[in-house]
């Protein structure tokens, strides 16, 4: 078995760090002490988004009728090692690129693909998912923003959460349901949401860390022309799939993409002589170390399928489930083996950001529960739970689950 | 990048699943238990030509790489048949690296090579050490002079009925691999009896050095590891297959169990474990012929992921089965039989697991750069 490059893809790669080569002075910087001030960050990146995409090294996988390049997974994945490489910030708008691009492509009417797939893929217009609510997450199809029927088009009032880039977006493609009396599955409907229109309010959400990486939502009767339904009215749950689907393969590539390498651990316990000769601190690190190696060629393995032209099912999730609790265990580990200390919350100490990051990660993208029952069923082929929601119009089942709780 | 088996590979597996499936192996190893006769499957391992599987071609072997071996190991595995392919193929890694007069009959399987391999150093263990018959403090590798050996080494895995032995002895300080014939081998079936293991001793055996460096001694005790390490996936992929069917079939209150959560996600979370071994398998096979300097990292993981995964995988598939499931007529506890020894066969699971530790302490794991480089080309690999 050989890892390395074809003698094609080498010759991609090549091109690839020449451009960045060339261009890596104009990337904005992020960190150190010539990072730019914080207000002039999203549009620094969105130009260097730009110049990405002018390049061919955003959105590499589109379609070239959309603007892309028509390649496969392997050379996005180039692309990203590359860009990893060279120390510079990949595009802004990974959402936007990596999962509602392609869900309008996939869905999208023409109009929509030339009005709006340019712009997000150079950067001029910032995309958000306006997917979860306060009340359904993991039971996604159970949301309850309402888009009602109104002259020409339609009205939209509910809440949306944990959505990121809000503040700074564009747009956003947000789910919402058209005919309450239906099966949750099938009064759904999938719109484009200008975020500047009249009634549209974002509000930060601080986390535990203390840092507000998602919005909340606020919808107050907004106004959408029917243009703006994206894959019928109606049909919005079979829309919602496919980004979440292209989200998986995101994900799949797991630690890699989220920065979790066993050798962030690994030089924390290093720079303690005692911890590093220690038994039981050496075992829990190995037990780190070597379920991010596993992912790792968890992902080599799936990006094998996608480029056999397999879509990534949902076992990819293991990946995500495997990512976080190992890096969960390094992070305690390394406060266990350092003390307080480790816990300082710096930017030189990524241990401590990311122990107040990482519990929250455990519900993104899907709880750990969901992944798993979703696995359990659809690859292992386990029954489902018995559910009180099927075929029961959305309308009448607020009802049945009060019903459900009283007795 | 290309992680699909060739067509090669899959009629390697193909072919290996057929020939173990001839025989009940997992019904022998029950029978073995109560006291039979262990089938002897080295005539099929002969016929398959796996003896000489990592043989070159040159020396009358198949000249495959080590994730081809891995594969076998698997199907080995799976049906948790007792056959000294763990064994054999380091030692014959070693006969074949330092072309040996024996090698071209170890090849062709009618002499039967046995590793009595040795823990290369580690930070919190310094020498060169095998398993000791008990206890937690590790033995000295056998010596030798220049042309005998003596020492003994416990837990020898295969050594029973071997023609010869690859043994790793210490030659002033320095490990060499030396072909011995004359050893006194003790028979020491324990727990699980579809393996032979026995404890070895060389009183003033006469041996020959092979014309091989410490670095290629260390690749066949991390060879042994990654073998060991497949053989566990198959059975934990075995296990998995077992409850699942079983959590389809089994109701309580009028529902299958695998429809509950914490059964389901019991089940889950065997194929989350046992696929990340599987991928650390692929690392295993890569870095054994084209990334040696990560050979000892990529299998002590795989090492580590896999006995764990068949620990969890044995366990859960006897609760999953409920009482039946710990019963003698069942095969869920010859599993976990196979799980309970493997862990503490050459050197432990817990040696892998600090070896992994040891090597990500000194910058051992290339993750960024280099994994990176090699990632988009993991793919063709197998066909380029």
């Amino acid at each position: 078995m050989d890892l390395n490059d074809t003698p094609e893809q080498a010759a991609y790669r090549q091109q690839v760090r020449a451009w960045l080569e060339e261009h890596k002075a104009e990337a904005p910087v992020l960190e150190g002490p010539d990072a730019l001030p914080e207000d002039e960050v999203v549009p620094a990146r969105r130009a260097w988004q730009r110049k990405l995409a002018e390049a061919g090294l955003a959105g590499a996988t589109w379609p070239k009728e959309y603007g892309g390049q028509g390649l496969g997974p392997i050379e996005q994945v180039i692309i990203s090692q590359e860009i990893g490489r060279a120390g510079v910030p990949g595009i802004l708008d990974v959402i936007g690129v990596g999962m509602l691009g392609p869900t309008i492509i996939a869905h999208g009417t023409e109009e929509q693909k030339s009005r709006y797939l340019g712009p997000m893929l150079h950067g001029d217009e910032v995309w958000c998912q306006l997917f979860s609510e306060p009340a359904a997450g993991s039971d996604l199809a159970g949301i309850q923003t309402r888009a009602k029927r109104d002259d020409g088009g339609f009205r939209l009032t509910g809440q949306k959460v944990w959505t990121t880039n809000a503040q700074f977006s564009a747009y956003g493609l947000i789910l919402a349901r058209t005919d309450a009396d239906v099966p949750k599955h099938k009064g759904l409907t999938m719109f484009v949401l200008p975020m500047d229109a009249e009634g549209v309010t974002v509000r930060g959400l601080r986390q535990i860390s203390g840092e507000a990486e998602f919005n909340e939502v606020f919808l107050d009767d907004v106004q959408l022309d029917d243009d703006m339904v994206v894959g019928g009215v109606g049909n919005g749950w079979g829309t919602a799939l496919t980004t979440l689907m292209f989200e998986r393969v995101t994900i799949g590539f797991g630690s890699e993409g989220m920065g979790y390498r066993p050798q962030r651990f690994a030089d924390a316990i290093a720079s303690d002589e005692a911890a590093s000769r220690d038994g039981e601190v050496r075992q829990r690190l190995g037990h780190v170390a070597t379920e991010l190696l596993a992912v790792r060629f968890t992902s080599y393995r799936m990006l094998s399928a996608l480029q056999q032209g397999q879509i990534p099912g949902p076992e990819a999730g293991l990946s995500k489930i495997t990512t976080v609790n190992a890096a969960i265990a390094g992070c305690d580990l390394v406060a266990d083996a350092i003390g307080p200390d480790a816990l300082r919350e710096d930017v030189d100490n990524p241990i401590g950001y990311h122990t107040s990051f990482l519990p929250g990660l455990k519900s993104a993208g899907g709880t750990e529960e969901i992944l798993r029952n979703t696995i359990g069923e659809r690859v292992l082929g386990l029954p489902p739970e018995p559910r009180l929601d099927k075929g029961i119009p959305f309308s009448e089942l607020r009802a049945k689950e009060k019903e459900a709780a009283a007795r | 990048m290309n992680l699909e088996l060739s067509d090669e590979q899959i009629f390697l597996r193909d072919a290996a699943k057929d020939a173990l499936s001839r025989t009940n192996t997992v019904e022998a190893a029950r029978a073995t238990l109560d006291g039979g006769e262990r089938p002897d499957l080295w005539p099929t391992a002969v016929e398959a030509g796996w003896t000489g599987l990592l043989v070159s071609e040159e020396h009358g072997g198949a000249g495959l790489g080590a994730f081809d071996a891995m594969l076998v190991m698997q199907e080995v595995g799976r049906r948790i048949a007792g056959i000294e392919l763990l064994g054999h193929l380091p030692a014959s890694a070693l006969l074949d690296a330092a072309g040996h007069e024996s090698v071209q009959e170890v090849a062709a399987g009618t002499r039967r090579a046995a590793f009595v391999g040795a823990q290369p150093p580690g930070d919190l263990d310094d020498g060169w050490t095998v398993d000791a018959v008990n206890g937690m403090v590790r033995a000295p590798a056998p010596a030798f002079d220049g042309s005998v050996v003596t020492g003994e080494a416990a837990w020898v895995v295969d050594a029973p009925g071997a023609d010869l032995f690859v043994v790793v002895a210490l030659q002033d300080g320095a490990p060499v691999a030396v072909v011995v014939e004359d050893a006194q081998v003790e028979e020491a079936v324990r727990y699980d009896p579809t393996r032979r293991l026995g404890h070895v001793r060389f009183d003033g055996a006469a041996g020959t050095a092979l014309a091989v460096d410490a670095a290629q001694i260390e690749r066949a005790w991390y060879l042994a590891q990654a073998l060991l390490a497949a053989e566990s996936v198959g059975a934990v992929e075995t296990c998995l297959q077992m409850a699942v069917q079983y959590a389809k079939e089994r109701f309580t209150f009028g529902r299958p169990i695998g429809s509950y959560q914490a059964v389901k996600h019991g089940l889950v979370e065997i194929m989350r474990r046992g696929e990340n071994a599987k991928s650390l398998l692929y690392y295993a096979g890569w870095a054994y012929e084209s990334g040696q300097d990560e050979f000892p990292l990529a299998a002590s993981a795989a090492r580590s992921a896999g006995g764990d995964a068949l620990d969890y995988a044995a366990r859960e598939n006897i609760a999953v089965h409920g009482g039946i499931g710990a019963t003698w007529e069942h095969d869920a506890p010859l599993f976990f039989r196979r799980a309970q020894l493997s862990r503490r066969l050459l050197g432990g699971a817990g040696a892998a697991t600090d070896r992994v530790a040891g090597e990500v302490l000194r910058g051992g794991d290339p993750g960024g750069a280099q994994a990176d480089q090699r990632a988009a080309a993991a793919a063709t690999a197998v066909d380029a």
